[in-house]
């Protein structure tokens, strides 16, 4: 088994807040996150597959292909846009970097044809991350 | 949902490899520059991994306030300019990065409650590191 990781960045602007939850209270937990103008990140995206090599192209998965489904299911989607606002699945999600991970998880599992999803991590700053396994 | 939360941290502490009981030369045979009598220094960057379930209130597997409030409190704040021989974990253990990793677990398992500590990964310099995880496997 043999395990590929492969990168890409996004921009994206997002902020957390609950609506269930009074503004006091969205104030203690999200902090600055809870500025309801929001603010920005350079994410960074990385995602694993794993498989085994195939004899005649000696690939696990055709990089090409790989780079071209984050691109059309993940980039086009997420990279300059207002998370909450912008993206389906925060509409009534908040989009802190668990929940990112989880919803790229969701967007990538069943667009990969060879290779198996194994990981995904987005990379809020260089100092956090968040990693997804699908569920355990 | 399962998900995994990691935070990188950087201190910056001198140390001395050197065990007494082993002979100076021994010493100077098994750890070399590390062993000079007046110490040297790294910058440390720790990350600490943990791991829950993703709170459908907040989105949040813990909350990075909490976890950064605890590190800088119990390792930061004791750990940064300091020499790692004179703090109490070291008197009777060389501190090494292996061990380094291991005291700075402890202390997240011992009194970090707000997520499951899944492992503690520390780089001494930019070409080694190293990884501990309780004696777990770890995870790719």
């Amino acid at each position: 088994m043999i395990y590929l990781t492969r990168k890409v960045e996004f921009s994206a602007s997002h902020h957390y807040h609950n609506p269930e939850l009074s503004a006091s209270d969205n104030q203690r937990i999200f902090g600055k996150c809870n500025n309801p103008n929001g603010h920005g990140h350079n994410y960074t995206l990385e995602v694993t597959v794993k498989g085994s090599v195939d004899r005649q192209t000696g690939f696990v998965v055709d990089l090409k292909q790989l780079k071209e489904i984050m691109n059309r299911e993940v980039v086009d989607a997420l990279d300059h846009r207002y998370l909450n606002k912008e993206v389906p699945e925060f509409a009534n999600q908040i989009p802190t970097t668990e929940n990112i991970a989880i919803a790229v998880w969701k967007r990538l599992q069943d667009k990969l044809e060879v290779a198996k999803l194994h990981r995904v991590r987005i990379y809020e700053t260089p100092d956090l991350w968040a990693d997804f396994y699908g569920e355990e | 949902m399962k998900a995994y939360l990691t935070r990188r941290y950087m201190f910056s502490a001198s140390h001395r490899l050197h065990c007494d009981g082993l002979s100076d030369a021994e010493n100077q045979a098994t750890y070399g520059k590390c062993n000079n009598p007046f110490g040297h220094g790294h910058n440390y960057f720790v990350e600490v991994t943990v791991s829950g379930q993703v709170d459908p209130a907040t989105g949040m597997v813990c909350n990075l306030v909490d976890i950064d409030n605890f590190v800088r409190r119990e390792i930061l704040d004791r750990f940064d300019h300091a020499n790692l021989n004179t703090l109490p974990e070291f008197r009777e253990q060389v501190p090494t990065t292996e061990v380094l990793s291991v005291v700075i677990y402890d202390i997240l398992k011992q009194s970090f409650h707000a997520g499951h500590l899944e492992k503690v990964r520390i780089e001494e310099t930019m070409l080694n590191s190293f990884e501990y995880a309780g004696g777990a496997e770890l995870r790719i």
